[in-house]
């Protein structure tokens, strides 16, 4: 069967891109298979593992569960489009120097899910940060260096402002 | 190079790979784009157990889009044989059974069919037009069933061996063996107390993050290649060039970045039908497993059922130990009881022991090894027993445990007799962590203890590394990384050169790119490829005392090297002067060395576990957990921290959630993500580590390897802690709150 595509005008990492789609594609396959954005992860395709997290419009979403067609004239942030001007941004940082990385799969959506959690509260508790964070599963570290890191991340970003 | 004067070894470098796995640069199994790549999709059956009749393919090929359909009959036809391809010796028919099913489906998500087509959608509509006939036989999902005289059978001609020989008989169970230590009747007539338990555990899930992808290309020249989410590009190779009838010299493996693995990626499951599928299309072809087929049809860990019974005199030691144990192996034989055999009573030295283990098939995925296989389901059965003896005797369970430990010289009932271990020092450090002593503060509150062993493998291992004019040298190893090896391997090629780790590079590469590596598994890769390393730095060492030899018109032997520089008298060129010097000295310098070490050193970990029991739910809450592990020498002690908070998480999920919830017809009814609860950043508290160092004698940095032992204890902790909580003990995996609320009802009348 032949599916009709569709052009979506969209924003992703601050430039505005233009693309087709079958209506039934995801955002996440949009992502991966048409524009190359491979950082953005698949771990499951239902919404259970957060591996696929982008931010839309300022909301973290799964992109599994977003259709390519539904992003038209939205602003996306990948996990692409965190590190600034050839600089990371402090959060990988510190998930480099906490060793908050073990596999590297879940890594993506953790440190775009927490960005936005930074962007909204710049001192979460260690209670916020877990149950803002519950939605990214990691099998790997047992949580306990992502949770140090993005302490570490919180407390230098606030550093900066002051 | 016996001394704790380390400059690299025992620092916590940033990970060589770290930058590209933050950044979403990394290349994981799914990542590679191809030219004329296709999407797989492959078909799987139904049923838990039945007859294949037919298979009518033709609406598929016939599906616009689609192009290659492939089934068993597209696999080579040969008699069948013993084949090992590092795994230990296994019969061809069931590594190809496994792949694509012959004439029978032995579990629900037993590939059928695959198809290639120009999209992942595409490929998935135009399986669901293949016609496959089944005729459903009846199933057998659980060891106690599969093991019942009439039970159906999974394989007309599967005959036991019993006590390593074959008998005629007919049935589920693969293997039946014993392991006899002293005289258990004698030694349990001298016990006071006896005690006497029956286990059961389920089957759960490695749950690694990333599902098994793999790329293969059928090139025109008639070679494979395939790149893929594996452990062992090696060991893939091999499987895969059985599996596919050809010499390994046609296939090529190319390691992706795994995505987590834990024992799950050993084996080869998408990999040979991607390849079949691109010979037919002529084009590569990509399969990306979907998470529902991850859980149905590749490895879990073995469900099992397990008696122990061990009897201690009153002055506390342990005189006799027995345990029977039978482990499902799924569909085909494997269960790994014999590693579970080895661990149950590892941590212990006791007198007369007598192990019995049954490797039983059911009509279940194919079992894989998970993080010390078969460890965590004996380890849960013997040292809830050991702790229950503790506690009818009035001794303190870690007391208990310290008068009855392991330690070198001591004959396990398996056979070897223990070199230098840590199984006292763990215990040790276990009594003396602040946790042991903390105030519970609170009802309903318990603290529990285990330990648990595992014995570590070894591979071989080769490693080159390649000398740069700046001083920096590339280091080509064999391993796949699945969690910062690459760094604690270069650590150790530092350590040897005298220069940072961040001035060594290092790739892991494909098989026709280094020297023949075994799989990273068995907590062997710090330890073997480690190793390599460090006889490929000496290598160097050895080659650039040759050079300055020349230069200062010396004999090489008069050349010393250390703290960085070489030496001669007066004389003195530091590593990275030298390698400046390289090109008027000879030319190019290439270190290299190949391992094959005869012994490992086995590790013991414990785990002090405080829960919270809600008396009105029976959820169970984790309050404080702390590991204790020998790791003999972390190399980077961030890595090892890591691995012993990762297996402490996977073993409170076994412990308290994780299940396959099976229905009566063999089918899985909660294959995604939401409904196998694997733990959440809510579910677990920050994880303590305290990292015991008693070097391994036989490697030389000391190092014993340490992936795998910190799940062992953590289900037989959290069950002691529920105990000392609410005064029931669970013998049953996972205690969930039905589990726990029942045995408190029970327990209340």
């Amino acid at each position: 069967m032949t599916h009709t595509l569709t052009r979506v005008r969209t924003t992703i990492n601050g430039e505005a891109v233009e693309f087709l789609c079958e209506p039934r594609q995801s955002l996440l396959e949009c992502l991966r298979d048409i524009l190359g954005l491979t950082g953005t992860k698949e771990g499951c395709n239902d919404g259970n593992c957060g591996a696929c997290t982008v931010i839309m419009d300022g909301r973290i979403v799964n992109s599994c569960l977003v259709l390519g067609v539904e992003v038209e004239g939205r602003e996306i942030i990948t996990i692409e489009g965190i590190a600034q001007g050839g600089r990371l941004h402090p959060l990988q940082r510190a998930f480099l120097e906490d060793m908050a990385v073990q596999c590297g799969f879940c890594t993506p959506g953790f440190i775009v899910a927490v960005k936005s959690l930074l962007d909204q509260d710049a001192n979460p508790s260690e209670e916020q940060i877990r149950q803002w964070l519950a939605n990214n599963l990691c099998r790997c570290t047992g949580y306990d260096k992502i949770i140090h890191a993005i302490r570490q991340a919180a407390a230098e970003m606030q550093e900066v402002k002051v | 190079m016996k001394t704790d004067d380390y400059v690299v070894v025992g620092t916590r470098p940033i990970r060589h790979d770290g930058a590209d796995k933050v950044t979403g640069r990394a290349l994981f199994g799914a990542d590679l784009q191809l030219s004329g790549l296709l999407d797989g999709y492959v078909l799987r059956s139904p049923h838990a157990h039945a007859r294949i009749r037919r298979i009518d393919v033709s609406k598929a090929l016939a599906f616009p889009g689609v192009k290659a359909v492939v089934t068993a009959a597209d696999l080579p036809q040969c008699p069948d044989r013993l084949v090992d391809y590092g795994e230990g010796p296994m019969r061809l028919r069931h590594l190809r059974g496994n792949i694509l099913a012959g004439d029978k489906v032995l579990y629900k998500g037993h590939a059928v069919a695959a198809v290639a087509a120009t999209s992942r959608h595409v490929a998935e509509e135009a399986a669901g037009l293949i016609e496959v006939d089944y005729e459903i036989l009846p199933c057998t999902l659980t060891v106690v069933e599969a093991m019942r005289e009439g039970a159906p059978l999974l394989h007309d001609d599967l005959r036991t061996v019993e006590f390593g020989e074959e008998t005629g008989s007919v049935s589920n169970v693969a293997e039946h063996f014993r392991h006899v230590l002293g005289n258990a009747d004698q030694g349990f007539a001298e016990a006071d107390v006896i005690v006497e338990r029956e286990f059961h555990t389920v089957t759960v899930h490695q749950g690694y993050l990333e599902p098994q992808a793999a790329t293969a290309l059928w090139n025109n020249d008639g070679r494979v290649h395939i790149w893929c989410s594996i452990q062992g590009a090696f060991w893939a190779r091999d499987a895969i060039s059985l599996i596919l009838g050809l010499p390994p010299s046609r296939v090529k493996v190319t390691p992706m970045e795994v995505g987590g693995a834990f024992g799950g990626k050993i084996r080869v499951y998408v990999e040979p039908v991607a390849a079949l599928l691109s010979k037919k299309a002529g084009r590569p072809v990509r399969i990306v497993m979907p998470r529902r087929d991850v859980f149905e049809a590749t490895g879990p860990t073995p469900g099992s059922y397990t008696t122990v019974k061990m009897g201690a005199r009153t002055d506390g030691r342990i005189t006799a130990a027995q345990a029977y144990m039978a482990y499902e192996a799924g569909a085909y034989p494997g269960a790994m009881v014999g590693f579970g055999a080895i661990c149950v009573f590892a941590p212990y030295d006791i007198p007369n022991v007598v192990i019995d283990g049954f490797d039983v098939v059911v009509n279940k995925p194919s079992t894989a090894p998970y993080r010390a296989p078969g460890a965590t389901q004996a380890a849960f059965a013997a040292e809830s027993v050991v702790d229950e003896l503790a506690e009818r005797l009035g001794i303190d369970p870690i007391e208990f445990r310290l008068k009855n430990a392991a330690k070198e010289g001591t004959r396990r009932a398996d056979g070897p007799k223990y070199p230098r271990i840590g199984c006292l020092e763990v215990l040790e450090a276990m009594k003396t962590h602040p946790h042991y002593t903390a105030p519970l503060g609170g009802p309903n509150r318990g603290r529990g203890v285990a330990v648990g062993f595992w014995f570590n493998f070894t591979f071989p291992a080769s490693c080159t590394i390649s000398v740069n004019a700046d001083g920096t040298v590339g280091l080509i190893e064999g391993s796949t990384d699945l969690s910062g090896t690459r760094t604690s391997i270069a650590m150790q090629a530092a350590e040897v050169l005298g220069i940072c780790a961040g001035d060594v590079n290092p790739t892991v590469a494909d098989t026709d790119s280094i020297g023949y590596t075994g799989v990273t598994a068995g907590s062997h890769t710090t330890f073997d490829s480690g190793w390599a390393a460090y006889e490929a730095a000496r290598d160097v060492i050895r080659q650039m005392k040759e050079r300055a030899a020349l230069l200062w018109g010396l004999d090489p032997t008069s050349i010393e090297f250390a703290g960085g520089a070489f030496r001669a008298g007066e004389r003195a060129l530091t590593f990275k002067e030298l390698c400046a010097r390289m090109d008027e000295t000879g030319g190019p310098i290439i270190g290299r060395a190949t391992v094959k070490p005869a012994s490992t050193g086995g590790s013991f970990a414990g785990n002090i576990v405080d829960v919270e029991v809600d008396p009105e739910t029976g959820k169970v809450s984790i309050l404080r957990i702390t590991s204790v592990q020998d790791a003999g020498k972390a190399i980077h002690p961030g890595c090892v921290e890591g691995q012993m908070q990762g297996g402490a998480a996977q073993g409170v999920g076994w412990a308290l959630n994780e299940e396959y919830f099976m229905g009566p017809e063999g089918t899985m009814l909660n294959s995604s993500l939401l409904d196998y609860r694997t733990p959440t950043s809510a579910d677990l508290p920050m994880i303590e580590t305290l990292i015991v160092e008693v070097p391994n004698p036989d490697h030389p940095f000391g190092v014993r390897g340490v992936g795998e032992a910190p799940i062992v204890a953590p289900p037989a902790a959290v069950a002691n802690a529920i105990n000392r909580a609410v005064g029931v003990r669970l013998q049953r995996l996972p205690m969930n709150p039905p589990a726990v609320m029942e045995a408190i009802w029970k327990k209340k009348g």
